[in-house]
């Protein structure tokens, strides 16, 4: 077996802080794609209103997330916040404000996808049955929908976790960050650590990433 | 009609959620910034950090041996040694905040933190955007190259020999603009170089000294004919652009701590067993002047 220096995630804390870094990461996502689910279900409604406006309104915050690389938003919180308004925010909230923002276009955009996908004949025969708009949208067009979107946002949810390995370039340390200080304080005493502590933080990301996606199969056997 | 309501409805709501959401973003949840004026400039005086009982000081927390965190979670290497130093001086606690190449002067500029100490070499381009106090290092370019046949000076270069580079560094523009004579080999990963000069397939192999000195260390056979070539690069420490109060703090510092030779002491405890002694001269800067 070819030497791949795993012995320095048993040395000191290493282990520890790589899943501390990993925990950081997760928070972050997790916190934003609990909020922006929620508001991306209801941008995605909004998004499909006639009125121009509000059209015009969501298509330009929707191009302007998404032209955006994730990691120049992350600057414009973090450190646009601080030069434009003085305001001083840590680097785990301009994420959680980033990630939410973000995932809740993207959330949006799917959403009005999935409704209208769904057939026209579908709004007029709960029409004719005397629906109240509110109520056609509760009780026919949403569990349709939900059943469109999980493939799609489960999609969305793997790779905002991915996407956390950005957040290091302001300030937080997550478990890429931690990995890379490991690797570098023992590049001298164990040259080949890079191979294996990269390979740990693969394996990582897949134990997390591996259920969410089990999930999402069930719910799509069970709802299909 | 009645759809286009409830369209409207939900999209008010989803304004008004949005919008208290940025005005909780907006309530600071930092501790490091008393002023919240914007007014006012971004930095804070040496005054303010000592009453604050904190200092942010911006570290690599991955370039061993400057700023690395080891396994115990504990930042160490020769820019945090001086850091604790500054911290216990100024009677305050250190915040090391990880910062990276990428992002040094930003951190600057918004006052996110008070010094950068993170292998930061002076050029003129980044003192129009930070100002640098008194230097601690310096580094230049060596050339190492085998024991058994090696090169000490580039003015009676061999025309047959050839010299590995690793492209776009510093010493492929120093070597092409000042020995245009020199055979180069260029390579684009430090790995690659590395084998070639392993395989004998050049003289020697020019980059900057501090990788070379660390490389003939940990590999027998080869030597450091040439410990500093072209320019010297100084490093110092960085303060946000106009901030004179923490400025000057830092130049007596430094200047103080140069008549006990600290950055000697810094050098043995943390840079020596990369480095070795024998390049200790080469590589530190006492009392802010660096040596002839």
């Amino acid at each position: 077996m070819p030497d791949l220096g795993l012995d320095v995630l048993f040395k000191g804390k290493n282990m520890i802080r790589l899943l501390g870094g990993l925990w950081v990461a997760v928070k972050i996502s997790l916190i934003s794609v609990a909020i922006s689910i929620p508001l991306g279900i209801l941008l995605g409604i909004v998004m499909t209103s006639k009125n121009p406006i509000i059209k015009a309104v969501t298509r330009v915050y929707l191009e302007f997330i998404r032209i955006m690389p994730q990691l120049v938003l992350l600057f414009i919180v973090f450190f646009g916040s601080t030069s434009a308004f003085g305001i001083n925010i840590s680097g785990e909230l301009a994420s959680v404000i980033v990630f939410t923002v973000w995932g809740t276009a993207e959330m949006g955009d799917l959403v009005r996808g999935a409704l209208i996908s769904i057939p026209k004949h579908q709004y007029e025969s709960s029409a004719a049955l005397a629906l109240t708009p509110a109520k056609t949208y509760i009780y026919v067009i949403i569990p349709q929908t939900v059943r469109r979107l999980i493939p799609l946002s489960i999609n969305l949810i793997t790779r905002m976790i991915k996407t956390t390995s950005l957040i290091l370039m302001i300030g937080v340390v997550e478990v890429l960050k931690v990995a890379q200080q490991i690797i570098e304080a023992n590049r001298m005493s164990s040259p080949n650590a890079a191979f294996g502590v990269y390979l740990t933080v693969l394996l990582m990301y897949f134990i997390i990433c591996w259920p969410i996606s089990m999930l999402a199969k069930r719910l799509e056997k069970k709802w299909g | 009609m009645k759809r286009l309501k409830v369209t409207t409805i939900i999209a008010l709501a989803l304004a008004a959620v949005l919008g208290l959401a940025s005005c909780g973003a907006s309530q600071p949840s930092g501790d490091a910034s008393s002023d919240t004026d914007k007014t006012t400039a971004v930095y804070r005086t040496i005054d303010e950090i000592k009453d604050s009982g904190e200092i942010n000081i911006g570290v690599f927390s991955d370039k061993h041996p400057f700023g690395y965190v080891d396994e115990n979670s504990e930042y160490q290497g020769y820019d945090v040694y001086l850091a604790r130093r500054i911290g216990e001086d100024l009677g305050v606690k250190v915040n090391f905040v990880s910062t990276e190449a990428a992002n040094r002067i930003e951190y600057l500029k918004t006052g996110k933190v008070d010094i950068i100490l993170a292998n930061f070499t002076v050029t003129p381009e980044r003192a129009e955007e930070v100002d640098f106090a008194l230097p601690y290092m310096q580094v230049s370019l060596g050339v190492v190259s085998p024991e058994s046949k090696p090169v000490t000076s580039l003015d009676e270069w061999n025309p047959d020999d050839e010299m590995i580079v690793i492209s776009g560094t510093t010493a492929e523009t120093y070597l092409t603009q000042n020995y245009p004579d020199i055979k180069l080999q260029k390579y684009d990963t430090y790995a690659n170089a590395k084998s070639a000069l392993e395989n004998g397939s050049a003289a020697a192999w020019a980059n900057d000294n501090t990788e070379v000195i660390a490389y003939s260390l940990s590999t027998t056979g080869y030597t450091v004919g040439i410990p500093s070539l072209g320019s010297e690069d100084t490093i110092a420490p960085a303060v946000s652009k106009g901030n004179e109060s923490v400025l000057n703090w830092l130049n007596d510092e430094i200047t103080a701590l140069g008549e006990e030779e600290f950055f000697h002491k810094d050098y043995e405890e943390t840079l020596a067993d990369t480095y070795g002694l024998d390049y200790e001269e080469e590589l530190v800067i006492e009392g802010g002047v660096p040596a002839e």
